[in-house]
């Protein structure tokens, strides 16, 4: 028996399994991921797996290694989040997200750190050797919420779009804060004394993060785009340029010292729609699936390395501190939440409701990032008493509230994310709607929340999509894309049905007898039955439309009605849109 | 309703707007703004802000028209149940739009209304049958009474999904 040889990617290999195997026995009872989100229930199958390790060997566990969470488990699941994360809805929100990301974590952190200490001041409790910095230090890495543990409980709440990506895009940025403020501790804390100095150059240090963060990011991402451009005779490779390069953007910035979560998710969302443009459908399918299913096992896996953790004797159980933690996490969260909301309301069209705002307060999970960080802490006495309080609150967040947050927010009824696609007319009426509130903009005079995404659509075809872009012809718009998804369900079941290519054209051809209640319908021709069926045609067809239906109005240098400036296409929109209306008066 | 600093807001717009300075905007007025003649709506939206036949809208008007894209306040939803409804509802911010497209008044989106909103949305490199058939398509999906056209109640059903207070809503008024 040669285990030896095989033995760490064996292990591996065994504990990728058993979370696999765990996985589709929660599904098989199908009431079981209802009442218990699944990372709960992850967790419990570590804390059985850890229980029956201790209990045969007799000593701790295998602790989950900081690097192994860091360097492998972490970044798919980001690279997952942030690939697939609606950018639209995002970037309008971008303002409110970073409130909370950056002010709010940086709230949480001093309000948890200097409340613990004055705790630690009470004499009954023991905990005087605590020191602020000691505890500021705690703060720093327990206040940050977590992606892993947001994502895993909000998937299943289906809350409407705004607030997913509010609780969402916070507890991916605000790593950044987290991680600065982390790393200023904790070299506050070797450093004998500390000047004012170093406290502005921890400040600043936290803008050079972030920012930095998005730098390398978005190089990396482009730098992936225009590679992709040249793959069109090695399809098959494709996909491992995406990961790639994301990863490599990640260990890019961890190795200055940047944050390695914003760069990843600037990279993803900066190459997403030109990678998706240059490489084949094929691919595109590949990429998905991969990170999708990278990004569920390192999510299995970690849960259930937490669990298995936490059996051990790696904690110091002092309840008083470890209760008033778990309190003072909540109370600083929920006063947090309610006074940027306050702020945030004042400015915004729509408002935060106050069950939006419970349900962001009271989604603020814990989860791998704080426990890893724990781990991270240089050996001091008292360590082992923050592990033993990150792992209650962890705990108690994630089975607590991830348990209770389904209910609640039924209770609350908070609005439920739209479960379809939306229609053909439903788009080209929000189409029309865009255009009417830029007109009323306009006329009012005070720019509106396009001004920005028009700007930046400017550039982007301008210069990037030469660039980046294979074939620079425009990509399709989403009105033009359902259509063709629509007409090829149509063309399908008719097909199926039997009618393609016999007899005379069916009067109800874009009207399938479940939508049509009249057989009064617009008789349509055989030859635009071809036309419309066959897929060449449509594909024509949708890449016209594609090119003309009009973007809605751009805010680009200001210009003259009688002079056009150039030949670009937003004023090539701008001269036929005129044209047009000089025909009709 | 709204506030002192709106109504004064506005009404420094109005005044840099009327260029004859007589207190009252014409169609010329409006078409000044450079953004709105890119606009492919740009006519229709002008056309809303006038009463029916008249060529000339005072700052009344114009408020009125612009009240309805007053963003919906929370304690203003279950105020006043009894009154009248306000201007910036849901209800009416969705009339306004549906008076878009609904030139003739007869309470319907016909396909030739569609039609035409359609050919101004979008290029002119598109023919009319193409047209015709994302026309249909948009009918066939909310026509419910057969009819062949979308009636206002058809029209809100449509759009029950989609925020139309946030898509009909300037922050400048708020």
């Amino acid at each position: 028996l040669d285990y030896q040889h095989v033995q760490v990617p064996f292990e591996i290999t065994l504990w990728i399994m058993l979370a696999s195997l765990a996985k589709i026995g929660f599904h098989l009872y199908n009431k079981l991921p209802s009442v218990v989100p699944e990372s709960c229930l992850l967790i419990f199958v570590g804390l059985i797996m850890g229980g029956i390790i201790y209990g045969l060997n007799d000593r701790s566990p295998p602790v989950m290694d900081s690097d192994i969470f860091f360097l492998y488990l972490l970044p798919p699941i980001v690279l997952d989040a942030g690939y697939f994360m609606p950018s639209r809805p995002f970037f309008e929100n971008i303002g409110t997200i970073l409130l909370y990301a950056v002010v709010g974590t940086i709230w949480n952190v001093f309000g948890i750190g200097f409340s613990l200490y004055g705790i630690c001041q009470v004499k009954a409790f023991q905990l005087q050797d605590v020191s602020l910095l000691h505890n500021l230090l705690f703060g720093s890495l327990i206040a940050a919420v977590d992606p892993v543990a947001v994502l895993a409980v909000f998937e299943e709440i289906h809350v409407n779009e705004k607030l997913h990506i509010l609780v969402f895009g916070e507890s991916l940025l605000n790593d950044a804060v987290t991680v600065v403020l982390y790393k200023l501790f904790r070299s506050f804390c070797e450093m004998p004394t500390i000047k004012s100095v170093d406290v502005f150059a921890g400040v600043g240090k936290f803008f050079v993060v972030g920012l930095g963060g998005v730098l390398v990011g978005l190089s990396f991402g482009f730098t992936a785009a225009f590679t992709t451009r040249f793959t069109k005779d090695i399809r098959v490779i494709e996909p491992l340029f995406v990961f790639l390069y994301s990863y490599l953007s990640y260990l890019t910035a961890e190795m200055f010292h940047l944050s390695g979560i914003v760069a990843i998710i600037s990279c993803a969302m900066g190459m997403k729609r030109y990678v998706e443009a240059n490489i084949s459908l094929k691919s595109h399918t590949t990429v998905k699936y991969f990170m999708k299913m990278w990004s569920s096992v390192s999510d299995t896996l970690i849960f259930i390395f937490l669990g298995v953790s936490t059996i051990g004797e790696n904690h110091e159980w002092n309840w008083p501190y470890i209760c008033f933690t778990v309190i003072f996490c909540l109370i600083w969260r929920a006063l947090g939440v309610l006074v940027l909301t306050f702020f945030v309301n004042r400015f915004h069209v729509n408002t935060i409701t106050s069950k939006d705002q419970f349900i962001i307060a009271y989604g603020g999970l814990r989860g791998a990032i704080c426990f890893s960080l724990v781990f991270l802490l240089p050996d001091f006495h008292r360590k082992k008493l923050f592990i033993a309080a990150t792992t209650v609150v962890i705990l108690f967040t994630v089975f607590i509230q991830g348990m209770t947050i389904r209910p609640l927010v039924d209770l609350l009824a908070v609005k439920r994310k739209r479960e379809s696609a939306p229609t053909v007319g439903e788009q080209i009426h929000i189409r029309f709607l865009d255009h009417l509130l830029a007109g009323i903009e306009d006329i009012s005079g005070h720019w509106g929340q396009y001004y920005w995404k028009d700007k930046l659509e400017n550039f982007n075809s301008k210069y990037l999509q030469k660039i980046l872009l294979r074939e620079y012809d425009q990509p399709k718009s989403s009105i033009v894309l359902l259509y063709e998804k629509l007409e090829r369900k149509h063309a399908i079941e008719l097909a199926q049905a039997g009618q393609l290519g016999h007899g005379p054209a069916h009067p109800s051809f874009l009207c399938p007898a479940f939508l049509c209640s009249s057989s009064d319908r617009t008789v349509i021709t055989d030859q635009k039955l071809e036309d419309t069926l066959n897929p060449d045609a449509l594909d024509n067809m949708q890449e016209i439309l594609a090119r003309n239906l009009y973007r809605i109005r751009r805010t680009g240098p200001a210009y003259n009605r009688h002079t056009l400036p150039g030949d670009s296409e937003p004023t090539e929109q701008a001269k036929e849109i005129l044209i047009l209306r000089h025909k009709s008066l | 309703s709204v506030s002192h600093s709106q109504i004064t807001r506005l009404y420094s717009r109005f005044t840099s707007l009327d260029k004859g300075e007589n207190g009252t905007l014409s169609r010329e007025d409006f078409q000044r703004i450079p953004e709105l003649a890119i606009n492919p709506l740009g006519d229709r939206i002008i056309n809303a802000f006038f009463p029916e036949g008249e060529d000339q809208v005072n700052f009344r008007g114009f408020m009125r028209t612009l009240a309805h894209f007053r963003p919906i306040e929370d304690n203003e939803k279950n105020k006043d149940q009894n009154g009248p409804e306000p201007l910036n509802s849901r209800s009416n911010k969705l009339h306004f739009a549906f008076r878009l497209y609904d030139l003739d008044k007869d309470d319907k989106i016909s396909r030739d209304e569609l039609l035409q909103v359609l050919r101004m949305m979008v290029g002119v490199n598109i023919s009319d049958e193409q047209l015709g058939s994302i026309a249909d398509r948009t009918i066939q999906e909310a026509d419910q009474d057969g009819d062949s056209a979308i009636s206002f109640a058809e029209f809100v059903k449509v759009l029950e999904k989609v925020d139309v207070e946030q898509k009909m809503s300037i922050r400048f008024l708020h």
